[in-house]
């Protein structure tokens, strides 16, 4: 599944401001729930962040060993590696309101936009 | 949900926790997951670790922990308390620790999810190290950390029947909740297995109790099982009841005092009968433990020594005081001391810990002295239940028990406070005596079942030469012992002496009065023989007179030439001869 939405889809806009944001998306295989919830997520941060961040997508069923490092239970989950803290994200992150309050977006970013 | 599936013999997976495998006739179920459930502190964790590490140690079944709220790094330390190294195990790769952290506000749930981290999660751990064996410790943890309860439902639903395809042995813990066994229902998914634990405080003791709910397809103990938690893990006591099934011994043992032995048909105790000396305070009871205790360890058996009234040492220093060494036995390993107040924990472990310590060090003799100060942490009843259970174990392994007894001043001497004097087979009762302004110990045995055993009373007399048997003073006066019965003695004594005095002053008397009888006698003789030798002198000057009367005659008539001179000759010789 990675390969579809990471060939295509990973814009890595680095700008030149210092805040740019990581973002990791958990999955376990292509499932309808990861597929969304990685359409979800490049939305949000297209229309918030304004190419100023980055999302990785880590597949478990690949990679089984990297759960445990950020304690993923839930599939699929979203962790904001930066900025610190770190914040966590479960679901297919349908809810927007619920995303930007978890992922902390102020929708002053909009305005910035 | 699995009944079709049920092979007609269930197989079970030994958990090597002592007592368990017995009340579970085998174990868990296995392949099949297993809920424990209980309150706070009730012994959850260290139950599902220890059937994980032996799982791994014993039967060759690696194990993956996984907790859902201690860290590894607590884990280790917690369980080196117990012994066991968990670092160096999971080096080894018997058990992999996995721990699972959720925090509610670190977690921001935005839509449609599912679990399948925690089975990828779970499926690795089990992969690394070809585990046969789960623990999932807490598994509630994820209610107080996800909110939808629906998925999480669906999701551990799933988790059992993947764990069940798997064919893992899983144990479950679970929080006691107040509507049902868990907080949040976790027995409606855990059907196979459940088993309850349960911490009770009573008048500030506590007592850990375990409980198979239920086992399917298997039999089980039903009861409420006591168990604790100890340096070296959990051990739960089996015994509940047993039956009177047991066999008997004929031997006999000696109670290291050979007159009591002479009361007992002359040769002691039986080996594997419960003894009990019963007295009031000060009568001697644990002199007469220590004798028993002593012989024994001279025929090279051992004994285990359950004091709680002493300390080990005050019992040696004072045992001196009868001439009873006991410290070499000590040293030698015979005689196993332990020394424990009762109040320390509740009856139940009480039970417990002396069955372990029966188990450990297989004793031939156990003494408990004294059983009485076991009713200041339980009820009559409780402490009769755990005594029927103490000595039918005792009776079972043919381990002879000698009790002591504290009778309390004012209660009848023929009965025990609890109650367990038809579990006694030879009741030796120790009273006082109290007669002419002192006291003293009588013994006297009051039951012997299987033996011709002495009515008598006998006075005790410690010294430090041990304890001696001494016939009471039976007469006229009633029962004297102590002083009055020395007192007694010595009169008696006296008398006898007088008696014997008289005697031998008239057969001296007599002696005397034959003496003088055979002077006597002897002087008569002495008179006899003088007069006859007088006598014979007499006749002899007479006859010389006669001869020269006759002989002048004879000349005169020679002289006168008379004619009868012939006829008178001869008529002289005639009376001479007479």
């Amino acid at each position: 599944m990675k390969n579809t939405p990471t060939g295509k889809e990973k814009p890595v806009k680095s700008a030149p401001v210092e805040e740019v944001w990581i973002l990791k998306l958990y999955v376990a295989g292509q499932t309808p729930k990861s597929i969304a919830a990685f359409a979800n997520l490049k939305k949000i941060c297209d229309e918030h962040l304004c190419g100023k961040y980055r999302i990785e997508i880590i597949d478990l069923l690949k990679n089984p060993m990297l759960a445990k490092g950020d304690q993923i239970l839930a599939i699929p989950t979203v962790v904001r590696q930066l900025p610190p803290p770190v914040k966590k994200l479960i679901g297919d992150l349908a809810n927007t309101q619920r995303v930007l309050i978890g992922l902390d977006i102020k929708p002053a970013a909009k305005v910035v936009k | 949900m699995a009944k079709p599936e049920r092979k007609i013999v269930l197989d079970k997976c030994p958990t090597g926790i002592r007592g368990f495998d017995e009340i579970s006739n085998g174990g868990l179920p296995k392949g099949r997951p297993t809920l424990i459930c209980g309150g706070a502190g009730c012994g959850k964790t260290v139950l599902a670790m220890e059937f994980l590490l032996r799982g791994a140690i014993q039967y060759k079944e690696p194990g993956v922990f996984v907790s859902f709220e201690e860290t590894p790094k607590d884990l280790s330390e917690n369980f080196a308390s117990l012994g066991y190294d968990l670092d160096d195990m999971t080096a080894r790769k018997l058990i992999a620790i996995d721990h699972i952290y959720i925090e509610r506000s670190e977690i921001e749930e935005t839509g449609e999810y599912d679990l399948e981290g925690l089975f990828i999660r779970l499926a690795h751990a089990i992969d690394s190290i070809k585990a046969k064996r789960i623990v999932l410790d807490t598994i509630e943890s994820l209610f107080s950390g996800l909110s939808n309860e629906g998925i999480l439902r669906a999701e551990l639903r799933r988790l059992f029947h993947w764990l069940k395809d798997r064919g893992i042995t899983a144990v479950i813990t679970g929080e006691s909740g107040r509507n049902g066994l868990t907080r949040y229902g976790l027995e409606e998914y855990v059907a196979d297995c459940v088993i309850s634990l349960d911490f009770r405080i009573r008048e500030q003791i506590s007592t850990r109790r375990l409980r198979i709910i239920k086992y399917r397809g298997s039999s089980h103990g039903a009861d409420e099982y006591p168990f604790l938690v100890e340096k070296t893990g959990i051990s739960i006591l089996p015994v509940t009841s047993l039956g009177l099934d047991h066999t008997v011994s004929n031997e006999r043992i000696s109670s290291g005092i050979p007159r009591l032995d002479n009361m007992l048909a002359g040769k002691g105790f039986y080996r594997g009968s419960t003894i009990l000396v019963s007295g009031t305070a000060g009568t001697g009871k644990t002199s007469f433990a220590a004798k028993f205790v002593e012989v024994a360890c001279k025929r090279g058996e051992r004994c285990l020594y359950l004091a709680f009234e002493e300390s080990a040492d005050q019992i040696i220093r004072n045992m001196h005081s009868i001439g009873t060494d006991l410290a070499p036995w000590v040293k030698k390993g015979n005689l196993k001391f332990h020394a424990s107040r009762p109040s320390l924990y509740g009856l139940e472990m009480h039970l417990v810990t002396i069955h372990n310590l029966i188990s450990d060090f297989k004793p031939r003799i156990v003494i408990v002295d004294p059983v009485s100060n076991l009713t200041a942490v339980g009820t009559s009843v409780e402490v009769k239940s755990v005594l029927t259970r103490l000595f039918d174990y005792l009776k079972a392994n043919h381990i002879t028990a000698f009790l002591t007894d504290l009778v309390h001043f004012g209660g009848s001497l023929e009965r025990t406070n609890e109650e367990i004097s038809s579990l006694i087979d030879t009741w030796v009762l120790l009273r006082d005596i109290e007669l002419n302004g002192e006291r003293n110990r009588g013994l006297y045995i009051l039951k012997s079942r299987g033996m011709a055993h002495s009515n008598q009373i006998r006075e005790v007399l410690l010294s430090d030469r041990g304890i001696e048997l001494v016939d009471v003073y039976l007469g006229p006066g009633g029962v004297l012992t102590g002083s009055a019965r020395a007192a007694q003695e010595a009169k008696e004594e006296a008398e006898a002496r007088d008696h014997l005095g008289e005697v031998n002053r008239r057969m001296r008397e007599q002696d005397r009065k034959r003496q003088v009888l055979e002077a006597r006698i002897a002087a008569l003789r002495t008179e006899f023989e003088a007069e006859s030798e007088e006598l014979r002198t007499m006749t002899a000057e007479e006859r010389k007179r006669r001869d020269s009367v006759s002989a002048d005659q004879t000349e005169m008539a020679r002289l006168r030439k008379a004619d009868r001179s012939t006829d008178s000759r001869k008529e002289g010789k005639k009376r001479a001869k007479k």
